[in-house]
């Protein structure tokens, strides 16, 4: 399903063969789950170089998910941040709708390609870890689909705090497990999904929601994802004859964000924004790994994490569930400090602020991780010309945050 | 020969396996341990395994996860566990110490540090959960540059295609984890642990020790009649779970009931 060709030097050609993006990446797991993943990626190289496989990815993205989905010019956003922009100033903003998927966000578009993988390597379970819910949801749709039995590992406060999101999912017909280790959030519900995988893997299959883990989840995850960045690409010329300037995408684990940027690296005039959670503050609590973290080893891969001088992983903190987690994926790693693409923290409130901006300039609610997108967006746009056109991967819809804006704002529901 | 071999070939010239003991440093606290390790050696424990806890152990189960969280809870830090290695080494300079742990607080130095910082506590071994065969380029080097082995993991899913690939490399001792899962929950069946440790024995003249999911003195004794070394670890957690600082002589009572039952295992074979 991605491009077969790749030009050398091509910042599109990693990983290696040993699922390395320069530093990062890698396959740092217990023995018994090695040869499970050196299968997944035998199997996954077949199911590239199948057209059958390609062929029946790309009718479930159209008939069941409802690709594509639009790229939307928002005109009200754009002229509002123009009228408070020097003359001249104010980039052209467009908005890339994966809230418009079905379930909501852009996370179906991989689960619907690792069921795929799944089938094809003939188990019939599949587990995922979830932090808001949204992947959680994504993948139980995903399992009812393809007839698949289920399990959610979830933190236990997450499945206090996301309650709707939990009956969805018991409504799809997964079992969500609670977690009630460590913090009880999503880096826990990883590590127990992870135990129960390890246990199981004669006939589980593990969909990891981002482009993170052990080689080759990074890579697959990335090419499932990567349809959000061609059909941009597609539409973009369409709309405009031309590539966008500047993508700006959010960043938790970033598999959103990696599949926007993707099919656009070799292009040198589109430059990048990946969004981190910047929390409270970079002083205070946050979940920016790459602004306040350093390289160490979790969940399989090396990659930015946040720690401390000891290497024990530190609690992240975002008021968006879907981007507290201490990691990202490890290509957002080696992107960075190769400067191809710029990270750049957007606080709690910055976010808060932007979910209210889009929602009565625009009439979308996004999800709180893609507010923090909208934010970078609304600082970044005025100080560029008029002339310049910025894409934001507006990722989810925020209908499930409604509950901790309206906490956060201070309104009784 | 050093501590690993000399006390592998002296377990074997009583014809029994080593008992190797697992415990967390710094569980219930930093006081705590060296008692704690003294009530092993007392018990009649042979290698000592000494756990570097970290936030995140994923191949653990409830018992050693909490073993990690009550350590880190009261304070424990990498020097401690160093200092505490470092102090054992001095009280018993026969027994061997191997650290266990996950890669991130072993490499968070770098791997020449950790090494360097293991060969000066006197340390035998490293067993890293998370280093695959495929990574070891990572830590392996660094320690075997200082004489420390790295051990490695064969689990039952490591088929014949790639025990070659986990054996390149192996030094020590191979550890067989029983059960594909986690520490200290399922208890894999007797008959798969012969069939396994006979192919491992194969495949290599390395000692081979059997883990996970050995809990009583009667599995220990029936592990201890066909592998050179059998590995305790959540049964003992569990105890200074309960007992807290107060644990070390319930620790060494129910070592010395798994070591009276490996030797008690040899007079059966004899007999």
């Amino acid at each position: 399903m991605t491009d077969t060709v790749t030009l050398p030097n091509s910042l599109r050609s990693q990983p290696d063969a040993n699922g390395h993006f320069g530093a990062f990446g890698g396959r740092y797991v217990a023995e018994t789950l090695m040869p499970l993943i050196l299968e997944l990626e035998k199997v996954y190289k077949e199911a590239k170089a199948d057209p059958a496989f390609d062929a029946e990815f790309a009718e479930l993205l159209r008939s069941y998910v409802g690709r594509p989905n639009p790229l939307y010019y928002a005109q009200r956003l754009t002229e509002a941040l123009r009228a408070k922009a020097e003359p001249g100033k104010g980039a052209k903003i467009y908005l890339k709708r994966e809230e418009l998927n079905h379930t909501g966000a852009h996370k179906i578009n991989n689960c619907i390609g690792q069921a795929l993988l799944a089938r094809r390597m003939g188990k019939k379970k599949v587990i995922a870890e979830t932090g808001a819910g949204q992947h959680g949801v994504a993948t139980a749709t995903v399992a009812a689909l393809f007839g698949m039995e289920c399990k959610i590992f979830m933190g236990a406060k997450d499945v206090e705090r996301q309650k709707p999101n939990v009956f969805r999912m018991k409504l799809l017909g997964a079992e969500v497990i609670p977690v009630h280790s460590g913090s009880s959030t999503l880096k826990d519900s990883m590590n127990d999904a992870l135990r129960y995988w390890v246990s199981n893997v004669h006939d589980t299959f593990y969909i990891i929601g981002t482009a993170a883990g052990p080689h080759p989840y990074p890579e697959l995850v990335r090419d499932f994802q990567s349809i959000i960045g061609k059909e941009t690409r597609a539409q973009m010329l369409e709309a405009e004859g031309r590539l966008p300037d500047l993508l700006i995408a959010p960043v938790g684990g970033g598999s959103n964000a990696i599949g926007m940027f993707h099919p656009f690296l070799d292009d040198p005039e589109v430059a990048m924004i990946g969004v981190e959670a910047a929390g409270e503050g970079l002083d205070k609590k946050h979940a920016a790994s790459l602004a306040g973290g350093a390289s160490g080893i979790l969940h399989g891969n090396r990659t930015y994490l946040l720690q401390d001088e000891d290497g024990q992983i530190t609690e992240a903190h975002s008021i968006s569930a879907g981007l507290d987690y201490p990691g990202i994926g490890p290509e957002h790693s080696w992107l960075h400090e190769i400067g191809r693409v710029k990270y750049m923290p957007i606080k709690d409130d910055e976010a808060l602020t932007s979910f209210q901006t889009l929602s009565r300039l625009e009439g979308i609610i996004p999800a709180l991780e893609s507010a923090h997108a909208v934010a970078a967006a609304e600082q970044v746009a005025p100080t560029l010309d008029a002339d310049k056109i910025i894409v934001v991967n507006l990722s989810g819809r925020g209908d499930k945050d409604i509950f901790t804006v309206a906490d956060a704002l201070g309104v009784e529901m | 020969m050093d501590r690993l071999s000399t006390r592998f070939a002296a377990c074997k010239a009583q014809g029994r396996a080593a008992l190797i003991t697992f415990v967390t440093a710094g569980d219930p606290d930093v006081a705590a341990t060296p008692a704690i390790l003294d009530a092993l050696v007392a018990g009649g424990a042979d290698i000592i395994e000494l756990g570097m806890p970290f936030t995140d152990p994923m191949a653990d189960g409830p018992a050693i996860e909490l073993a990690n969280l009550r350590s880190l809870g009261s304070g424990t830090k990498t020097k401690d566990v160093f200092a505490l290695a470092a102090d054992f080494r001095a009280r018993h300079p026969e027994t061997p110490l191997i650290l266990m742990g996950y890669a991130n607080p072993m490499l968070v130095r770098g791997s020449d540090w950790f090494a360097d910082q293991c060969k000066a506590a006197g340390v035998d071994g490293v067993i890293c959960v998370d280093i695959p065969p495929e990574e070891d380029a990572e830590l392996g080097p660094a320690l075997r540059a200082v004489g420390v082995h790295l051990v490695r993991l064969a689990t039952p899913t490591t088929d014949a295609a790639r025990l070659p690939a986990v054996l390149n490399g192996a030094s020590g001792f191979l550890y067989h984890v029983a059960v594909a899962g986690i520490t200290g929950k399922q208890q894999a069946a007797q008959a798969n642990i012969e069939i396994a440790v006979g192919k491992l024995k194969a495949a290599t003249d390395l000692p081979i020790a059997v883990g996970f999911g050995v809990r009583t003195p009667e599995q220990a004794a029936a592990i201890g009649r066909i592998a050179d070394g059998v590995v305790v670890g959540s049964a003992i957690v569990d105890i200074i779970g309960s007992h807290g600082d107060a644990a070390a002589p319930f620790v060494q009572d129910f070592v010395a009931s798994l070591s009276g039952a490996l030797i008690t295992s040899i007079r059966e074979t004899a007999a």
